[in-house]
């Protein structure tokens, strides 16, 4: 039992490699199941860790048993086993879809798939700053190859925009940690959350560059204004269980500047104390707005959703600059309910296009859907979740990040910045939506039936949506037990150092 | 029973109809009003306690982070408004059984008029607002799917989507009014905020929270000037706009001015707001309901006027106003209900709802005629009909009023000329459908309807009788119970008889009557002179609207977004110069105090090469072949940096990778242009010029700045552990595979990751190949030079050798499992260069994805391994051994790692190399079974 923390690692990462090696890599059938049973597994796991973790208990996996902070520690409390949870079920989903074909279309998806995982689940797990940054490594260069799966000069053309950036935000992490580790002299979170309080005037200054810096690469990653135009055409044009998958990627930015400016540079920071704060509100409302435009401007339902993805980031943002307790614990529901519904939206979308003809998700009249209404249904539910409605999920998210609001000025710029966001949604869903289903040009000639696994893929995503309602109650305790954890992580980091730090 | 159930058993009547559809339509029908009859009868038995003055609550927890809890209340307001939710909504379902025709789907018509009615029952009897909020938006979305019910129009979908987003824009504005007063009042509680009236009204936050509350209830109460959706809405069925467009829905508006009357209204701005918007209203409807040709659309405009009507009782600042607004409700609900009923009829039975082709219809259909002329008689305000009692009574208090201070007596003046208006319309109703001449061009001949469709419209019109004659009886607890819910407080006196004496109000129906019947006999004259302004379908004028703003959003976000690499790098890099500039500029002293090395002759020949080798990629860059030789020097300047500054591991690593990469790169430059063609104007070049000098600027001060400064770090932990803990003496080497093992296993991980991307990307690949170089001279015939094959398989195993030793000294000296499958992987690299793909892969059977996944295995394995042990993941272990011959030796589970990492970089390299190779052999690659 006591090695359960690190499992969310292990399983994807052998599940990949033993997909490299006979008798597993030659056939797709094998890779299949071993893709359901490894995903399968992570979730087991992972609800273990979080149902663990939820009894406020930080479990520590010291690797090589090197006490920390001279060794790698992974730290499995409410934050990470949430977010292990989240991609676990996520991955299982895609991969559902996955199974049904699109895995067919290009050498290694399921290995790739794996890898992902394991880079995804590292970043979340990991106390230690150099080993995000290796486990960042992991995440994007599985996303490169993934990206291109199925093939295709728009694939080929938006990977390169992806690469070449993400090269530039690697470089400029490893500046970042350079110059944390100048000033600071260690590389475990919990022992820089320790000493950046003792930091003199001039070293203050350098960190404080070091962590902008590293605001700047969890920005690129999160899809923050004005690093968020690499995203619309990357996630429209990947495939629909690499797109689905890739709704977590930004929240692995959000959830990174999360541990990094409330643990490091939180409350217990001195002099460094909320250094992101006044950086982060510009660029939440600017994030927003721009998102609300590009809401608006779609003219697919795969560059729809793609905006929506950056509108959620904003939202995200807005509840990370309020920075206490409650907005963080709604940005948190938020983030579950948003990978979810956004990840849905993605396979639903590829579904819709793949009816319409020579159309596609493009909003124009197509031939009628021959499978209206189950797709139907999946895209009304979606639809509502996403622009924040009830009876779905969204709502609670969005109000509970508004009532997080100090009434006055925060209220005066976080109100009508969201509420105006989920107006655009709504409007461009609803157009969406009566276009793609109610514009017919015809009745179909032939069929593309979607087939039952797809739909149950679609189906097991926008379903968390009324139960993220339903059970409101106990997810949003969690989610606000969660935070508390973590604003109170930068007073009690002791307990992160059992060897009492450097 | 608990009130739960009141809006809990429509919710599962959504149900009902989708299972019994196959039924039959009778049955789905009967089976539809089930529960909510259910629902009615509990609120039956439950209305004695409330009209004797009681409210009764229920609630269960929720969402407690959101102060959201499933609370109910039921008092004289939430009665009335259950009442003729579930009263109409019933006779909505016995009619709209006879008014689908069989190819529509009734299944789902009844889900979402009874999903509709959950929603409605939810807003009118929540005890929370947020929850209130939730239900308020189901309306608006179940209005949605019933409008664009025939989706297939196209005026359906617009109609459908204008008053979403209409009504939505006012959910939105409702929701930040809630939050507003859930933070003045610390609860979300109806009871606490009907409690809190002095601190709302005293807050500063009162003006917006107002604004956005009657945002809220104005949207969806079509008030002036977002009145232009309800017309439109008239796209759905006509039972639809019986139910909500005109009974139910558009009273969510009034109920929710009428809920938070006791806690918003009483101040200037509330009742100049509200009864200015409701005068304007009540005044633009009624105008336009007059030269509506369509049955629906003069109803509909009607219906604007009338809820205007209500929303200026409820802005007049007497307490009777509001007991006239409750009772206009009642009475508005019962006859416009009937109206549409009937309207409906007619279209059904003739075809046509257009009154200029509608005439004379009393031949062949009196019953269902003197039905409606009843309905619209209490329209017109009419005596002995419930239309003329709140008629009067609002005539009566527009005289009591003085909201709008000396100019009080507009009110009663343009109130009278509403309903003159609205008299004239009611008779237009009236004379040009049922009389007025033989119909023109009917598409069908026109009769009588079915026994129950009618039956709907006897039981309201019997019930505008009854009120208009009895109505102490009838409607007078009632009236009473809501009317002190809104007033939170004792209703003042007031008598609801018919005949109150010789009044200026009677003076006013008079008036009224006979104006409307004069305005009437002239129309002709007024429809010219309206016929001059240009009528703009709202429909039209609102889809252009929308248009124009995604248009502009698109210019926008093509202007932002404009798919240019350029542009988003140089984003990135002001961003991250803005970020970090700021700290910088706070630091005083750029130098510290750490005492530097001195420059001796070869650091500054180094630094000089370095900083000629990354000039000369950047002059060069287009020349890709140069600007690939002159990076080499780049990376060999860095390997020799590392190796004067005594990391000798480092320099190896760094050069090896530098051999392996150049290769690699000069492969891939094979199926490039050789020239990189000139694709920034002079400006860019600038602009890119000063970018970069900046970046570079800062970060060279902040190494700089960071290199001058006293470093205290962890390592000092390393230097002293790695021997006695780790087990080598070099301590490098321990970090990457101890200390931090980890990092490498993901290290590796990477490597391989990338090969398999690599190999995805150009698996299926169709690349030009050149026949010659740049210059266009052919390749050389002689593809394998002799000497260079010789001399290349000479070195193979020494090569080979080599990698073992490095390999194996690796945990004490400088080497260790990367550098030495560098060495491998070049040694091999040099095969295939010398000899070709074909010739390797009929002697080399390596297969490289196996090699990749047996190093990444053992690697993990020996991790593994320490849990036989008890330890965790990755924990070394070393022992040292004595063996004959050989001596004593060390024997440690890093090795074993270290292994793993070896295979990985060779299976890594050489699965890009071989790939690329295999891109100039004859034979195309294609995807085999073991690729998958």
């Amino acid at each position: 039992m006591e090695h359960l923390a690190i499992l969310p690692i292990l399983i994807p990462m052998l599940g990949g490699v033993l997909m490299l090696l006979p008798p597993i890599s030659g056939d797709l059938a094998r890779q299949r199941s071993l893709s359901l049973a490894a995903l399968g597994a992570l979730m087991l796991v992972s609800l273990w860790l979080v149902l663990h973790a939820n009894g406020g208990t930080i479990q520590l996996y010291v690797l090589g048993d090197w006490t920390p902070p001279f060794g790698i520690v992974l730290v499995a409390d409410r934050l990470s086993t949430l977010m292990l949870l989240l991609s676990s079920a996520l991955g299982f989903a895609c991969m559902l879809y996955a199974c049904a074909g699109d895995d067919r279309q290009g050498a290694y998806f399921h290995p790739l798939f794996m890898f992902q995982l394991m880079g995804i689940n590292g970043a979340f797990l990991t106390g230690d700053i150099f080993n995000l940054f290796v486990f960042f490594e992991v995440l994007l260069i599985a996303s490169y190859a993934l990206l291109i799966h199925g093939g295709g000069k728009q694939k080929t053309r938006a990977s390169v925009h992806y690469v070449v950036l993400n090269l530039v935000g690697s470089s400029i992490f490893l500046f970042a940690l350079g110059i944390l580790y100048g000033t600071l002299g260690t590389l475990n979170i919990a022992d820089m959350a320790q000493k950046v309080a003792h930091l003199d005037a001039a070293e203050q200054a350098i960190a404080s560059a070091g962590a902008l810096m590293l605001l700047v690469v969890f920005g690129l990653k999160s899809a923050i204004l004005p690093l968020q135009f690499w995203l619309p055409r990357t996630y429209a044009s990947a495939s629909a269980p690499v797109a689905a998958l890739f709704a977590i990627l930004t929240k692995v930015g959000i959830y990174s500047i999360l541990r990094v400016f409330t643990v490091i540079f939180g409350d217990e920071a001195g002099g460094l104390a909320h250094i992101a704060t006044p950086w982060l509100w510009p660029l939440a409302i600017l994030t927003l707005t721009a998102a609300t435009i590009g809401v608006l401007a779609a003219s697919s339902l795969r560059e729809l959703i793609a905006q929506l993805v950056v509108l959620s980031v904003g939202t995200l943002l807005v509840g990370l600059a309020m920075n206490r307790i409650e907005s963080t614990g709604a940005l948190l529901y938020y983030l579950v309910h948003s990978t979810l519904v956004c990840a849905g939206l993605f396979l639903l979308a590829d579904m819709i296009g793949r009816q319409r003809g020579k159309a596609e998700d493009r909003f124009v009249a197509a031939r009628r859907m021959c499978q209206p209404l189950g797709i139907g249904i999946a895209f009304f539910i979606g639809a509502l979740t996403i622009v924040g409605l009830p009876p779905f999920s969204g709502f609670v998210g969005k109000a509970l990040l508004l009532k997080a609001a100090d009434i006055g000025t925060e209220a005066a710029w976080v109100y009508p910045s969201i509420l105006i966001g989920g107006l655009a949604a709504l409007i461009a869903m609803s157009r969406a939506g009566t276009t793609l289903f109610w514009h017919t040009s015809r009745e179909p000639d032939s069929c593309e039936r979607v087939s039952r696994l797809q739909l149950v893929a679609v189906f097991l995503l926008l379903g968390m949506s009324p139960l993220l309602v339903i059970f409101g109650g106990p997810v949003s305790d969690f989610t606000l037990d969660t935070a508390t954890q973590l604003h109170e992580m930068s007073r009690s980091v002791d307990a992160l150092l059992p060897g009492g730090g450097s | 029973m608990n009130l739960i159930w009141v809006p809990l058993l429509p919710l599962l009547g959504t149900l009902v109809p989708l299972l019994t559809e196959r039924g039959g339509r009778t049955l789905c029908a009967w089976a539809t009003a089930l529960l909510p009859a259910l629902s009615l009868m509990i609120i039956l038995s439950h209305a004695p306690s409330v009209l004797s003055g009681a409210t009764l609550k229920s609630a269960l927890p929720w969402i407690p982070a959101l102060d959201l809890e499933l609370a109910f209340r039921l008092d004289g307001l939430g009665l009335l408004f259950s009442l003729l939710i579930l009263g109409i909504g019933l006779l909505v379902i016995l009619y709209a059984r006879y008014y689908l025709s069989p190819k529509d789907s009734m299944g789902r018509f009844y889900c979402y008029l009874i999903l509709f009615m959950t929603a409605m029952l939810g807003i009118v009897l929540s005890n929370n607002l947020i929850q209130l909020w939730v239900f308020w938006e189901l309306t608006s979305i179940s209005s949605f799917l019933l409008i664009s019910f025939w989706s297939d129009k196209r005026e359906a979908r617009r109609g459908a989507r204008m008053a979403l987003t209409v009504t939505g824009a006012g959910g939105m504005a409702l929701l930040a009014g809630i939050l507003l007063i859930g933070n003045v009042v610390g609860s979300y509680s109806l009871d606490q905020v009907l409690a809190s009236t002095i601190q709302i009204r005293e807050s500063g936050y009162y003006p917006a929270i107002l604004v956005l509350m009657l945002l809220g209830a104005f949207t969806k109460s079509a008030q002036f000037p977002f009145h232009f959706w309800l017309p439109h809405a008239m796209a759905a069925p006509t039972p639809v706009s019986a139910y909500l467009h005109s009974a139910t829905m558009v009273k969510a508006g009034i109920f929710l001015l009428a809920r938070f009357y006791p806690v918003l209204s009483g101040t200037d701005m509330w009742f100049l707001i509200v009864s200015l918007t409701g005068l304007t209203t009540l005044l633009l409807g009624a105008y336009f309901a007059l030269f509506k040709h369509d049955l629906k659309g003069l109803l509909a405009y009607s219906t604007i006027s009338h809820l205007g009507l209500i929303t200026l009782l409820l802005g007049m600042d007497t307490k009777l106003a509001a007991v006239a607004a409750v009772f206009h409700i009642i009475n508005h609900a019962t006859f416009k209900a009937s109206l549409f009923m009937a309207a409906g009829i007619i279209d059904h039975e003739s075809g046509s709802r257009d009154m200029r082709k509608l005439n004379g219809l009393w031949k062949y259909m009196p019953y269902t005629a003197t039905l409606a002329m009843v309905a619209a008689s209490s329209m017109a305000g009419v005596p002995l009909l419930n239309g003329f009692l709140s008629k009067e009574m609002f005539f009566s208090e527009t005289l009591h009023q003085s909201t709008l201070g000396s100019l009080s007596w507009i009110v009663p003046v343009l109130a009278t000329c509403g309903g003159v208006f609205s008299v004239a319309y009611s008779l237009r109703f009236i004379h040009d459908v049922f009389f007025n001449g033989e119909p023109i061009d009917l598409p069908r001949t026109p009769h009588e309807p079915p026994r129950y469709m009618k039956l709907p419209v006897e039981i309201l019109v019997a019930l505008c009788l009854l009120v208009g004659i009895l109505p102490g009886y009838v409607i007078g607890d009632l009236l009473n119970s809501a009317s002190s819910a809104v007033l939170q407080g004792l209703v003042p006196s007031y008598s609801l008889a018919i005949w109150h004496g010789l009044n200026l109000p009677l003076a006013m129906s008079t008036v009224a009557l006979i104006g409307g019947l004069l305005i009437y006999y002239n129309r002709r004259v007024l429809f010219q002179f309206q016929a001059q302004f240009p009528e703009k379908d709202a429909k039209e004028v609102f889809e252009s609207l929308m248009q124009s703003i995604i248009a502009g959003c698109r210019w926008l976000n093509e202007r932002l977004e404009n798919g240019s690499l350029q542009r988003y790098l140089m984003l990135m890099l002001l961003l991250t110069i803005a970020l970090t500039a700021a700290p910088m500029m706070s630091l005083n002293q750029t130098t510290g105090s750490r005492p530097q090395l001195p420059a001796d002759g070869v650091t500054i020949t180094g630094a000089a090469l370095l900083i000629l080798g990354a000039l000369a990629t950047v002059i060069w860059h287009r020349k890709r072949m140069i600007a690939l030789l002159t990076l080499s020097i780049v990376g060999l300047i860095v390997s020799v940096t590392f190796a004067r500054f005594s990391a000798p591991d480092l320099a190896l690593t760094q050069l090896s990778v530098e051999v392996v990469t150049i290769i690699l790169l000069m492969l891939a430059l094979f199926f490039l242009p050789q020239r990189t063609p000139k694709e920034s104007s002079p400006h860019q070049m600038m602009r890119d010029l000063a970018l970069s000098a900046a970046v570079g600027g800062v970060v060279g001060t902040l190494c700089y700045a960071l290199m001058t400064r006293p470093f205290h770090s962890i390592s000092e932990f390393f230097l002293a552990n790695s021997k006695t803990g780790g087990g080598g003496t070099n301590v490098v080497n321990v970090i990457l595979v101890d200390f931090r093992g980890f990092d490498t296993l993901g290290e590796i991980t990477v490597l391989g990751i990338a090969a398999l991307g690599i190999f995805k990307l150009i698996n299926r690949m169709r690349l030009f190949m050149p026949a010659g170089d740049e210059r266009g001279r052919p390749w050389s015939d002689d593809r394998y030079p002799m000497i260079l094959a010789v001399v290349s398989q000479l070195l193979l195993p020494l090569a080979l050798l080599v990698s073992v030793y490095i390999f194996l000294r690796g945990h004490n000296m400088p080497g260790g499992g990367f550098i030495a499958g560098l060495i491998t992987s070049v040694a091999i690299i040099q095969q295939y260069v010398a000899h070709g793909v074909d010739f390797i892969k009929d002697r080399l059977k390596l297969n490289y994805q196996w090699l990749i996944g047996s190093g990444l295995l053992i690697a993990m394995m020996t991790g593994l391994g320490s849990w036989v042990a008890g330890r965790p993941f990755l924990t070394s272990w070393f022992d040292h051994f004595h063996l004959p011959l050989i001596g004593d030796f060390e024997l440690a589970s890093a090795m074993l790692f270290d292994l793993g990492v070896y295979l990985t970089v060779i299976g890594a390299t050489l699965l890009i190399l071989a790939n690329l190779g295999k891109l100039t052999t004859a034979e195309r690659p294609v995807l085999t079974k073991e690729e998958l």
